[in-house]
C-alpha cells in the first residue's frame, strides 16, 4: 500500500481462533471490493481458517473466541509472549461473548447433558483480558469489517485509532429509523457503544449490545425509561447479560 | 519393498475448527489412520435452557459465522412450529431468498477460496490474487454479491436480525429486489465460468459406498422441510430426527458421531444432489452432466463439484422467487405468535448438510429443554471411516508421505467441516 507515494510498513499479521463460531474471521474475508488491497496492506503469516501458510515471526495476533479449555489457555499464553501487539477480536475475545450463558450452570451438571457418561474437559469461560494482556479490543458479533479496515489504516500508518464515543442510537437515527422503544420494543442502543452502523435496530430486533458500553453511558437515565415503559427489571438484567458486556451494571 | 508412511496433521488448515489427521502405515499395512475433531465443546444446549423464545434463534445463530442464517432459520422453524405459527407466505420467501445467497456465498467461499488452493499447489487464495486473478475476480463477484444479498434480506449476513419466530421484521424495497435480480443475471456467466474452471481440475479417484442423508423433496429442491430420507431407502418425518441420528460419543472426539444404515452416514451438498437429483433445476443439472456428478456418487471429493451445482441452482432461484416477490404483499411479514408448550423440531439444509433443533417449551414461552444435531457432527464418522478406506486404498508404491497428507487434508477439506458447528 502506498500513501502520498509512499510505501507504508507491512505489519505481519496473524489470526488465532478459540471458543467461538469463527464468524469474525469471516469478515476479515468479506466486504470483497476491497479484499484484495486489504490483504495486500497487511502481510497475513498465520490464518488456519483461510491458509495452509504458518509462520511463528508476527507482529500484530488478531485472537478471536473466548477461553474455556487448558489447552487454549497456554496456546493464548505463547502467542501473547511472541506477538508484539495483541488484539481482541470481536465479543467473545473482548467479554466472552455469549459462550459466558454457559457460566450460569454448573459445569458437571451441563457435562452430563451434553457427553453423558463421557463428560468433556470445560472451564469457566473467560474473555482474552481476563487471560492474558490485550493491547486492544475491537468489539462487535460479529465485528465490523469496516471498522477493522479502518484501525489496520490506522496501525499502517502510525496514527491512532479511537471508537465512537456515542450510543448506538447515533447510527440508527442517521438511518432514519423509527425508534424501536417508542414501538414497545426493548433496545440497548441508548448505553451501547457505536460504530456499527445499527443493523440490528434497523433491522428490526433491536440492540443486544454486543458492542459494550458507549463513553460514559447514562445508566440510570435508561434504566428509568426502560422501567417507565413497562420492562422488568429481569428482562433489562436478561439482556444486558446476553453477551456478557455489561457485567458491572447489569443487575443495578 | 513395503510401503511406510506417516501422516500427522495437527489442527488441519482452511477448514472451519480444530481437527487432527493421522495415518500411519507400515510394511504396507494401514496401523492407524483417523480423524480426530478436538475443537473446544460450547455447550450451546445448555445455554438454549431457559431462553425466552425471541431469544432462542439470536443466541442459535451463534452456533456458526458461516451459516448462521441456516441455524437461525432452523431454530425460528423449529419454534414455530412447537407455537403451530402461520408464517405470512411473503416472509416465507424473503427467508428462502437469503437462505440460498448463505448457500451461494458458502459454496463460493469453500471451492474457490478453501479447496481450490489445493488443486493449483498453493498455500491459499493469497498467492492466487496475483497468479489467477480472474479466478478471484469471479470469486470475489459472486461471494461478494451473496454477500450483500443476505445484508439486504436478513440485515445482515453473519448473524442475521430480520429473522423472528412468526416472520420477518424487515425487507428491502422491491426497487432493490430488481436490482439484485439483474446483478444476479449477469453473474450467470461467472457461474459458467466456475463449472467450466472446476471441470479441469482433477479429482481424485476415491470410492467408499456409504448412506446419504438428507431432506427429501417433494416438489421442490429442498431448503427448509419437514421430510427427511437416505440413498439406503429410509424415510421419516424430521420429529422423528432422533432415529435418524443416533448420536453417540467416541472418546477421542468432542464432536459426537451418528449412524443410521450403517457404521456412519454423509450429509451434505453432495447428498441432497443424490436424494433430490430429479428435483434441481434443468440450468444446473446441465452442469452437473458436463462434471459428470450423476446419482448416486460415491466419490467424497464429487462434493466440491455438488456445490458448484448447486450454486448454478440456487443463482436460478434467486432469480425466480425475486421475480414471486416483486408481486407479493411485502406489507404483512408477521403472523401472529402465542407461545404454548410443547415441542417442535425444525429441519433446514444447511450448507453443510441437514441441520435439526428442537427445543422443548413451557407455557411461558422459555425453552425447557434443547438438542441440536448438525452437519458436520454427522460427517465426522464418515469422514473417518473414509480416511481409514482412503489410506488402504492409496498406501501403495511410489505413494509419499507428503503426497498421502494431502489427499488426506484435500479429502477432508471436500466435506467443508465446520467444526466450532460440530461442537456446539
Amino acid at each position: 500500500m502506498k500513501y502520498l507515494g509512499i510505501e507504508t510498513q507491512k505489519p505481519k499479521i496473524a489470526i488465532f481462533d478459540f471458543t467461538s463460531c469463527e464468524g469474525c474471521q469471516l469478515q476479515l474475508v468479506n466486504k470483497e471490493e476491497t479484499l484484495a488491497d486489504f490483504l495486500a496492506a497487511v502481510e497475513v503469516v498465520n490464518f488456519r481458517e483461510a491458509s495452509s501458510a504458518r509462520s511463528d515471526d508476527y507482529d500484530i495476533a488478531f485472537i478471536e473466541g473466548a477461553v474455556s479449555r487448558n489447552d487454549e489457555v497456554k496456546r493464548l499464553t505463547a502467542i501473547r509472549e511472541k506477538a508484539k501487539v495483541l488484539v481482541a477480536l470481536g465479543t467473545c475475545a473482548c467479554f466472552g461473548g455469549v459462550n459466558k450463558l454457559k457460566n450460569e450452570f454448573e459445569m458437571k451438571d451441563i457435562n452430563r447433558d451434553v457427553y453423558g457418561k463421557n463428560p468433556k474437559e470445560t472451564l469457566w469461560v473467560r474473555s482474552v483480558g481476563e487471560v492474558v494482556k490485550v493491547d486492544l479490543e475491537i468489539p462487535g458479533c460479529p465485528v465490523s469489517k469496516n471498522e477493522v479496515e479502518a484501525i489496520v489504516r490506522h496501525v499502517i500508518l502510525g496514527a491512532p485509532f479511537t471508537f465512537p464515543v456515542y450510543p448506538v442510537c447515533v447510527e440508527c437515527k442517521q438511518r432514519f429509523t423509527s425508534c424501536l422503544m417508542e414501538k414497545g420494543q426493548l433496545c440497548l442502543g441508548p448505553i451501547t457503544r457505536g460504530g456499527c452502523n445499527a443493523p440490528c435496530s434497523v433491522g428490526g430486533t433491536g440492540c443486544w449490545g454486543c458492542r459494550g458500553p458507549a463513553t460514559d453511558p447514562n445508566y440510570d437515565s435508561f434504566f428509568a425509561v426502560t422501567a417507565d415503559r413497562g420492562f422488568s427489571k429481569e428482562d433489562v438484567a436478561e439482556r444486558m447479560g446476553f453477551y456478557g458486556t455489561f457485567q458491572e451494571v447489569q443487575n443495578r | 519393498m513395503k510401503i511406510n508412511l506417516n501422516v500427522d496433521v495437527h489442527h488441519l488448515t482452511r477448514i472451519e475448527g480444530h481437527g487432527n489427521i493421522k495415518v500411519k502405515v507400515e510394511n504396507g499395512e494401514v496401523k492407524d489412520a483417523r480423524w480426530d475433531v478436538i475443537e473446544t465443546p460450547r455447550f450451546f444446549e445448555a445455554m438454549l435452557k431457559n431462553k425466552h423464545y425471541t431469544t432462542a434463534g439470536i443466541l442459535a445463530a451463534r452456533i456458526c459465522g458461516i451459516c448462521s442464517i441456516s441455524h437461525s432459520l432452523c431454530s425460528i422453524t423449529a419454534t414455530e412450529r412447537a407455537f403451530g405459527v402461520a408464517v405470512p407466505l411473503p416472509a416465507e420467501k424473503l427467508r428462502l431468498l437469503a437462505k440460498h445467497g448463505e448457500t451461494l456465498q458458502s459454496h463460493v467461499l469453500h471451492v474457490l477460496f478453501l479447496a481450490a488452493p489445493d488443486f493449483f499447489a498453493e498455500p491459499s487464495v493469497i498467492p492466487l490474487i496475483e497468479k489467477r486473478p480472474d479466478v478471484v475476480a469471479i470469486a470475489l463477484r459472486l461471494k461478494g454479491f451473496a454477500n450483500r444479498l443476505c445484508d439486504a434480506v436478513a440485515g445482515r449476513t453473519t448473524h442475521p436480525v430480520t429473522f423472528q419466530v412468526g416472520g420477518v421484521t424487515a425487507a428491502p424495497t422491491k426497487k432493490d429486489l430488481l436490482a439484485y435480480k439483474a446483478e444476479m443475471e449477469g453473474l450467470l456467466a461467472d457461474l459458467t465460468a466456475v463449472a467450466e474452471l472446476v471441470a479441469t481440475l482433477e479429482i481424485p479417484d476415491f470410492v467408499r459406498e456409504t448412506e446419504f442423508v438428507s431432506l427429501k423433496g417433494d416438489t421442490d429442491y429442498p431448503f427448509i422441510g419437514v421430510k427427511v430420507g437416505s440413498s439406503d431407502g429410509v424415510f421419516k418425518d424430521s420429529m422423528d430426527y432422533l432415529s435418524i441420528t443416533n448420536e453417540y460419543v467416541d472418546p477421542e472426539n468432542t464432536s459426537k458421531w451418528t449412524k443410521l444404515s450403517r457404521e456412519s452416514y454423509a450429509v451434505g451438498a453432495l447428498a441432497r444432489v443424490n436424494n433430490n437429483y430429479a428435483l434441481l433445476r434443468p440450468e444446473a443439472v446441465k452442469v452437473a452432466e458436463a462434471l459428470k456428478l450423476s446419482p448416486v456418487c460415491h466419490n467424497p471429493f464429487m462434493n466440491n463439484v455438488a456445490q458448484v451445482v448447486e450454486s448454478v441452482h440456487a443463482a436460478y432461484e434467486i432469480i425466480r422467487l425475486i421475480d414471486e416477490l416483486l408481486e407479493s404483499d411485502l406489507g404483512h411479514l408477521m403472523g401472529d405468535v402465542t407461545p404454548k408448550a410443547g415441542e417442535g423440531v425444525g429441519a433446514v439444509e444447511a450448507p453443510r448438510g441437514i441441520l435439526f433443533h428442537h427445543y422443548d417449551y413451557d407455557d411461558t414461552g422459555r425453552i425447557i429443554k434443547a438438542n441440536c444435531v448438525v452437519p458436520t457432527t454427522q460427517n465426522n464418522a464418515n469422514i473417518h471411516l473414509d480416511i481409514r478406506s482412503f489410506a488402504r486404498q492409496f498406501a501403495v508404491k511410489g505413494m509419499t508421505d507428503a503426497r498421502m497428507e494431502l489427499l488426506c487434508s484435500m479429502l477432508v477439506r471436500s466435506y467443508d467441516p465446520c467444526l466450532s458447528c460440530s461442537v456446539h
